[in-house]
């Protein structure tokens, strides 16, 4: 056993994807109609840094960037068993690549005051580029471990991570403090307990900080930190070549159909290899 | 903003990050020089493949008959097993000295690990899972293309100002061409001292599943979640079909079968010539996976599903009648050609 631990977990809260209304038109993402969630990838982060805490004790802070209505969210965090969460919301991160967002979150946990262990979800459903986390152990200069399967702290000052790779697993010896990004569907995160729900202000009100109150270059945030813009935008065309031919029978004749397309498919048309 | 390393005046050059595996090198990096080596001829630069690691002659001399200009080895002892830390800090050094125009890398979990140290350490721009890579037409800049939520929407990502211009490209994107040099290209070697305090993560043990690598299979039967966990008959399916089987995310979080044959954003992208989609709703987390595909059967009984707007036979139809009738046939019809 090792000595209790301290993990701050990054959550982003997102539009739920399947709810968002793309606008081909004007090319735009109407998120209006979209309710919002917390990243599911995060949502197994938060549950392993609750169970850590189940097992070893400590304590788990929750830090996210956004909107002041993300507040809420954090407060369902709290509810699940967290003890304290962050909120950075300022204009001045708004427009932030990874490269910026990861030296605002980093920032944010030196504010806190470190940790053993900063955990993310593997990627996230809006961004999905799974870059933060190492953006985020350089900028903070400590090791990383990604897509891990399982954590544990047995000895002072390590952790073991049991990580995905390509085709593959790795077992690795991670010193702390690092940053260790979860696979996502690793895990079921637990129940709010509605009690805590109720008296999350109470219990732990969300801290609110603005870019003044962390130490960080003005210039390196925010859209003026991020070196990647947007140059253009076009509408996917992705099955846009489909042909969506719905067939029509009973069940017996559309699996009729489907062998003769078939058949002629692969009669005039090698394999992709 | 804070400074670059280096500016675009003095940057020139495209590299390939030639990731390998047991002494090959993989598939992505393989397809990633296919489409560098197109950007290289219209910007008119030079292409190298950089390969890192312990004992990378053989690797070199592998790499060195592929389509690329040059192969610039970066050795060392500490680099294998491949920690993030130890590979982005070799590679920050050799980028240093020799300020590439522009970095490629296949996103895999090495690949992604390494990109994402490597940015911040460069104090540069990366766009990360493009799925397709470009030049903007006067500036010569790099344009990453990445998919806005829903996957609807295209952006073209560019890094205008800070060197090396970073992007990762998943795995199946790109097509491999499968050109090779008559007379191998020359190598290079950045000697580079990777000290011990640069490792700080150990390797204790590796377990490769002896799963397949659907990414290039031919046919592939996909189950999601209105499979209901009846693998045998998608199995039974695929066998006829001469077939690999995939699935979605649900049908593999619910144990049905092996995380290695995930389709989609957090899975695999595929290319088969024929893609049979069995009970799935077509979320375009996985639909990125079979875009690529050639002919694409899905079978849903909700008329409103999402799949059927990317697929070109709709069977709006429990798939349970449909699939066994469909295997009947192919079973009183003898072998599929393969
Ligand atoms: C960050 C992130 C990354 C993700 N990455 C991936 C990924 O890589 N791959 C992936 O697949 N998903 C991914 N997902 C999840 C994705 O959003 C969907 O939840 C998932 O693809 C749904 O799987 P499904 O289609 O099998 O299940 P469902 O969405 O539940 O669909 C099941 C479908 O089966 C149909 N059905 C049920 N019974 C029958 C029947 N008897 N006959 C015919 N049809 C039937 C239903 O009508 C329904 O449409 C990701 C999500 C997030 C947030």
């Amino acid at each position: 056993m090792s000595r209790p631990l301290h993990t701050v977990v990054c959550l982003k809260v997102v539009p739920k994807s399947e709810e968002v209304q793309v606008d081909r038109e004007s090319m735009t993402l109407d998120r209006t109609k979209a309710r919002s969630e917390i990243n599911p990838p995060d949502m197994n982060a938060l549950e392993m840094a609750l169970s850590l805490k189940d097992c070893y004790g400590g304590r788990v802070s929750l830090l996210s960037m956004g909107p002041p209505f993300v507040a809420a969210y954090l407060r369902m965090g709290i509810a699940m068993g967290a003890d304290d969460a962050y909120l950075l919301s300022d204009r001045a991160f708004g427009g932030a690549d990874t490269l910026a967002t990861s030296l605002t979150l980093a920032s944010a946990v030196r504010k806190i005051g470190g940790s053993d262990l900063v955990l993310c979800g593997e990627e996230s459903s809006d961004g999905a580029t799974a870059q933060v986390p190492p953006g985020i152990a350089a900028w903070l200069n400590i090791p990383q471990a990604t897509y891990a399967l399982s954590i544990a702290v047995e000895e002072e000052g390590f952790a073991f991570v049991t990580r995905e790779i390509q085709g593959g697993e790795e077992d690795l010896a991670v010193p702390l403090p690092a940053v260790v990004s979860v696979k996502v569907g690793v895990n079921e995160p637990r129940f709010m307990d509605i009690d805590r729900l109720h008296n999350a202000d109470q219990l732990s009100p969300v801290s609110v900080w603005t870019a003044a109150d962390l130490d960080v270059d003005p210039g390196a945030i925010g859209i003026g930190g991020s070196p990647t813009t947007v140059a253009g935008l076009r509408t996917a065309t992705t099955g846009g070549g489909r042909r969506r031919q719905v067939l029509s029978g009973t069940p017996d004749e559309k699996a009729a159909l489907i062998y003769e397309e078939i058949m002629r498919y692969l009669g005039v048309t090698t394999p992709a290899t | 903003m804070p400074e670059s390393l280096y500016g675009p005046g003095e940057a020139s050059g495209i590299w390939v990050f030639l990731e390998h595996e047991d002494g090959e090198i993989v598939p992505v990096s393989r397809e990633l020089l296919g489409k560098a080596r197109e950007l290289a001829g219209r910007s008119e630069s030079s292409l190298t493949g950089l390969v890192m690691g312990n004992d990378v002659e053989d690797v070199a001399a592998k790499a060195s008959r592929l389509d690329l200009d040059r192969v610039l080895t970066v050795p060392h002892p500490r680099l294998e097993p491949f920690t993030a830390e130890a590979n982005s800090f070799a590679a920050a050094a050799a980028i240093r000295a020799q300020r590439p125009d522009v970095l490629l890398m296949g996103a895999t979990p090495y690949g992604r690990d390494l990109a994402g140290r490597l940015a911040v350490m460069l104090q540069t721009g990366l766009t990360a899972d493009c799925t397709d890579l470009d030049l903007e037409p006067d500036s010569g800049l790099l344009l990453g293309e990445v998919s806005g939520f829903g996957g609807d929407i295209l952006a073209m990502i560019k890094c205008e100002r800070r060197r090396p211009q970073m992007a990762t490209v998943r795995p199946g994107v790109f097509a491999e061409t499968g050109h090779r040099r008559a007379a191998p290209a020359p190598i290079d070697t950045f000697a580079v001292d990777v000290p011990a305090q640069a490792v700080p993560v150990r390797v204790l043990a590796r377990r490769k599943h002896h799963g397949v690598d659907i990414s290039r299979a031919g046919r592939l039967v996909i189950a999601g979640r209105g499979v209901q966990g009846e693998m045998s008959l998608v199995e039974s399916l695929a066998r006829v079909l001469d077939a690999e089987v995939g699935a979605t995310r649900v049908a593999v979080d619910e144990g049905w079968i092996g995380r290695d044959r995930q389709i989609g954003q957090t899975g695999i992208v595929v290319r088969p010539g024929l893609a049979i989609v069995c009970g799935a709703s077509g979320a375009t987390q996985f639909t990125v996976g079979i875009d690529k595909a050639g002919l694409v059967v899905a079978l849903n009984q909700d008329p409103e599903a999402p799949i059927f707007e990317q697929a070109d036979l709709c069977v709006v139809e429990d798939l349970f009648p449909v699939v066994r009738a469909l295997l009947a046939r192919f079973e009183s019809e003898g072998a599929m050609p393969s």
